[in-house]
């Protein structure tokens, strides 16, 4: 289909104030009168507080005001709290104080007198699964997301039934199967058994989570860091323990979140309880150290799986078992991602798998880009060489017998895809890389260089349908996107905009983007997150265009004669198609829905959309022509996204370094909505999986549960000198059937297929070494070349 | 916009600074006043105290004066009184409402806070405010000229869509500036060696180095 805006490149409307650095971040606001807060954290993994003595520090010149847990609203053990007695990991926030300025409120803090009682605590889940194993709660050492804390140990038999180097199958949280699993290892031509350790990692948002907050006539106003807008709004003012009607959230720019900022956190609202117990504006700096204790990290795993492949390199049964690092509140369910992804990707015929969420008093964790997508394809990617080198069958090969496709299913419930292309993304990218000459150069020496060549893919779902789209015309002749979407950098909230320009025919330089502030009429919308925006706001935005252009062909019919089928909309006018000369201009239209008021200008909606988005309609009630429905279009099947990558290293044998020198993404996502956007996202992904696979893990001192990486030089995320000059991208460009436009998310898988390769390549360039373990760093590298045993046990976690 | 020699004057009215007056704060001057203010708490960050504008009541604390000194940012004369441990990111921050400058580690380990100081990149979170006097520092903010024409880095920004959230944009653009400066026609190894001290974890490095190199065809 022929688009006007869809698929082209166009200058999205923040950009300016980036480069010129005028856009606003939660740090950059001041107000007359504002208090600086600092907070004091445990200094212990886990903890009672015995006592608090802030006498002297009260005394102090210069300080207002104190919190602690009494003066916050306790969330449901164990979600993340806003401030604790009861501090589950070093960093875990106790007090915050309130000053004119930073070094006053520190040096209070340096006052104040806190007598803890110390708690033993757990690192390794491994260790709080052994009988009598410490558990990281109070109540238990097992969590899930909104559910309650539970206490599972496995028995000695368990332990003693494998050795030290296997994972025990204990009992698990949760498990499913579907197929013939025990007939498919039995009719197997090769079977991998293979257990492997995957380290959480931090998600090193540039932007630190600080947040600034004032009360006028009983409204909050938060200035807070937000993937997403009105999504966050509820979960925000439950924080501040107020009705959402009363939370005015302003996040225009957010810094980077990578999940991390997707749905509301607790240590945002600290600022909006200050401000409210001292009557000043209030200003939390987060620090690079504080963010790396509240600004959420992935879950590690501990696992197992067992693969069975027929003599052609199809998957026949796969068999997982996956122990998450959940940290010290209730997580993300990386650990069943995971499996559903396992199922998915690569579509064996039978499959169980079984896992257990296992908490630990270090950092909170959460979902990071792929949250459990990407481990997986961690774990696989380098198994499928290893299967392919086993069977004497190429790699690619391999991958595209068992890739997934329209008739693949999700699970054990089989859930339907609603469009999926891996195969034609693996061809795509092969052709791109030129596959067939480089996997030639695979193991060539060059000095002390060897040649590695790597393939990976990755998968998310990739959308979400019930949400409200909004668009108004004002007497102006401008169309209005309100959009609720946030902003967390991709152009999305922009590029899925302009759905509506092409469903009124109007041109883009007439739209103007309502968002970035609750006073701005927001719609109620899925947060940006789970790579759902592509598809679930072009289903919003074009419900919504479709509601104000049905408005404007009945204004036209009204006052022109004949019936709304009669007219069209382009040009920025509503025209009779018979007779193009007999229109009304958007400005006309929109003066003339003011005055026929009910439906046209916001005074009637309707019954079925959110109350954020009726609460914004009623806003704009007579203001304008109002264009507003939820989406209930139709849908079959889970929207995915898809990606593939190729990549080729050289590897100094003798420092066990290595360079990338060629990248290849490719992404299936249906139609591309914006080229030069998904571009930044292939190339952005695939810088994160170098890091992911090469660089970055979360590192603890086994005896006192202190943290070794607080700031960027100790955690890695990659540089400049870490990833190739020059990275390749290519897109299959498919329109998926359950959107509008064709279009899919993407953002997450991009990560995983480049992480997956780069661990492919490392294992190429040894010439069939598969670590089981990510990263994989140099001395590892430099063990394995010297054949050495390596400086860790196969299940060791969080402290190499 | 070269930079124009003022004459600093301390509240005293005496001279002060010749142009290099960076070199006499050592590295071990700095830390032992960021030790002395009390600023080495827990969390690492360093602090401001008085916030001049901020908060009315904000009354010194003891050890610590600010000194009224003249700083020459974006081409202007700005009058501003300085801790003598403060950083000029918090300066222009805090004091001079130049918001643009960013900060991300507060420890010279990412670049988001890179400003130029007489042409050259250095991060002014690990700068003292007190050793720029007489020197010329450009901000972001100094970049656009009045009539809203952009500094060819920043324009080349907009064409090859060079950020994506944004945050540590401000300081990759210094960064660029301050390469094209010394290097106008930079080989894209060059220019990615010369980033390299610049962090982006949503990992917008290609998109900046073709930025940069749009910018080094275009001047």
């Amino acid at each position: 289909m022929a688009y006007k805006h869809i698929g082209k490149n166009f200058t999205p409307p923040d950009v300016r104030a980036k480069v010129t650095g005028k856009a606003k971040y939660s740090e950059d606001f001041r107000a007359e009168g504002m208090l600086f807060i600092k907070l004091l954290t445990s200094p212990m993994p886990n903890a009672r507080v015995r006592n608090i003595d802030s006498s002297a520090a009260l005394k102090m010149e210069g300080v207002v005001d104190i919190l602690t847990a009494e003066d916050v609203p306790a969330m449901p053990v164990p979600q993340t709290q806003i401030l604790t007695n009861n501090p589950k990991f070093v960093g875990d926030p106790i007090l915050a104080i309130a000053a004119v300025d930073e070094t006053t409120a520190s040096n209070a803090l340096e006052a104040i007198i806190i007598e803890y009682e110390p708690l033993p605590f757990v690192i390794d889940p491994l260790q709080s699964l052994y009988p009598g194993g410490v558990d990281a709660h109070d109540d238990g050492n097992v969590t899930q997301r909104m559910q309650p804390t539970q206490r599972i140990k496995w028995t000695a038999r368990d332990f003693a039934a494998v050795g030290e180097d296997e994972l025990p199958r204990g009992e698990p949280r949760d498990q499913w199967e579907y197929g013939d699993v025990d007939a498919g290892f039995e009719s197997a031509a090769v079977v991998l058994d293979e257990t492997f350790v995957v380290a959480g990692h931090s998600h090193h948002s540039m932007e630190p989570r600080s947040s600034f907050a004032y009360w006028e006539n009983g409204k909050c106003y938060l200035h807070a860091s937000s993937q997403s807008h009105t999504f966050n709004v509820p979960g925000f003012a439950a924080y501040v323990g107020i009705e959402p009607e009363n939370m005015i959230l302003i996040a225009e720019y957010c810094g980077g979140g990578f999940g991390s900022k997707g749905t509301a956190y607790p240590i945002a609202s600290l600022s909006a309880h200050m401000s409210k117990k001292t009557g000043r504006p209030c200003m939390l700096r987060i620090t690079r150290a504080e963010e790396y204790y509240l600004g959420s990290r992935r879950n590690g795993f501990q696992g197992n799986v067992k693969l069975a492949f027929r003599d052609d390199g199809k998957l026949i049964a796969a068999d997982m078992y996956v122990v998450q690092q959940s940290g010290a509140n209730d997580g993300f369910p990386d650990y069943m991602n995971a499996g559903g992804a396992l199922s998915l990707v690569y579509t064996p015929e039978a499959m169980r798998w079984k896992g257990i969420p296992v908490a630990t008093n270090t950092p909170i964790t959460g979902a990071q880009r792929g949250p459990g997508q990407n481990q997986l394809a961690c774990v696989m990617e380098p198994l499928m060489d290893k299967a392919a080198k086993e069977l004497g069958v190429d790699r690619l090969v391999i991958r595209e017998i068992n890739a997934t496709n329209n008739d693949s299913k999700y699970a054990d419930k089989r859930i339907p895809v609603s469009s999926a292309y891996l195969r034609e993304a693996i061809r795509n990218g092969a052709e791109r890389f030129n596959w067939e000459e480089k996997k030639k150069q695979s193991g060539q020496r060059n000095g002390t260089k060897v040649t590695g060549i790597g393939v990976g893919q990755a998968f998310h779902p990739a959308g979400a349908t019930g949400f409200d789209g909004l668009v108004s015309i004002t007497p102006d002749g401008k169309v209005h996107v309100h959009t609720g979407v946030g902003n967390l950098g991709t152009y999305s909230y922009a590029s899925t905009s302009r759905i509506s320009a092409e469903v009124l025919g109007c041109s883009w330089e007439n739209v103007v983007i309502e968002r970035g502030d609750s006073r701005r009429n927001l719609p109620w919308n899925l947060g940006q997150f789970g790579s759902n925006t592509s598809f679930t706001m072009t289903r919003t935005n074009y419900v919504g265009a479709m509601d104000a252009k049905m408005k404007l062909l009945e204004i036209a019919a009204m006052d022109l004669g004949g019936i709304a089928e009669d007219y069209d909309v382009g040009g920025d006018k509503v025209f009779s198609k018979a007779d193009p000369t007999q229109n009304l201009t958007l400005a006309q239209a929109a003066q003339r829905a003011i005055e026929l008021g009910g439906k046209y200008d916001g005074h009637e909606m309707n019954e079925d959309m959110h109350a954020i988005t009726k609460a914004s309609v009623t806003a704009l009630a007579g203001t304008a022509l109002v264009g507003a429905a939820k989406d209930t279009l139709p849908s079959e099947g889970m929207a995915i996204a898809l990606a593939s990558a190729f990549m080729k290293i050289e590897l100094d044998t003798e420092t066990g370094k290595y360079e990338i020198l060629e990248y290849v993404g490719t992404a299936d996502c249906g139609t591309v909505v914006h080229p030069q956007g998904l571009e930044h996202q292939i190339r952005g992904g695939g810088v994160m999986g170098i890091g992911m696979a090469g660089l970055e893990r979360i590192v603890y001192d086994p005896q006192n549960g202190l943290p070794a990486n607080v700031g960027f030089h100790q955690s890695k995320p990659p540089s400049y000198l870490d990833v190739p000059a020059e990275m390749d991208v290519g897109y299959v460009d498919k329109p998926d059937p359950s959107n509008p436009v064709g279009a899919r998310g993407i953002g997450e898988p991009l990560l995983g297929c480049a992480a997956s390769a780069l661990l492919s390549a490392i294992s190429d360039a040894l010439g069939g070494v598969y670590f089981n373990r990510t990263p994989v760093v140099p001395d590892m590298i430099i063990n394995a070349l010297a054949d050495r045993p390596q400086s860790y046990k196969t299940l060791q976690m969080s402290n190499q | 916009m070269a930079p124009e020699p003022t004459i600093e004057q301390t509240t005293e009215g005496i001279p002060l600074d010749s142009p290099d007056s960076n070199d006499r704060v050592a590295r071990r001057t700095f830390i032992k006043s960021v030790i002395a203010s009390g600023a080495v708490a827990s969390s690492g960050g360093l602090m401001l105290v008085g916030l001049s504008g901020c908060s009315e009541d904000a009354a010194p604390a003891a050890g610590s004066v600010e000194r009224l000194v003249t700083l020459r940012v974006n081409g202007r004369d700005r009058p501003v009184d300085v801790l003598p441990n403060e950083t000029l990111a918090m300066t222009l921050r805090y004091k001079l409402g130049l918001t643009g400058t960013k900060l991300s580690c507060d420890r010279g380990e990412c670049g988001a806070c890179t400003v130029t100081i007489d042409d050259v990149a250095h991060n002014s979170c690990s700068t003292l405010t007190h050793s720029v006097r007489g020197r010329a520092v450009t901000t972001i903010e100094g970049l656009e000229q009045p009539d809203g024409t952009l500094h060819p880095v920043q324009q080349a920004m907009i064409d090859e869509l060079g950020p994506q959230c944004g945050f540590c944009t401000p300081g990759q653009i210094m960064s660029g500036v301050a390469l094209l400066k010394t290097n106008p026609s930079p080989t894209r190894e060059e220019a990615r060696q010369a980033m390299a001290g610049n962090l982006c974890r949503c990992g917008a490095y290609d998109h900046y180095l073709n930025s940069i190199m749009r910018a080094a065809r275009t001047t």
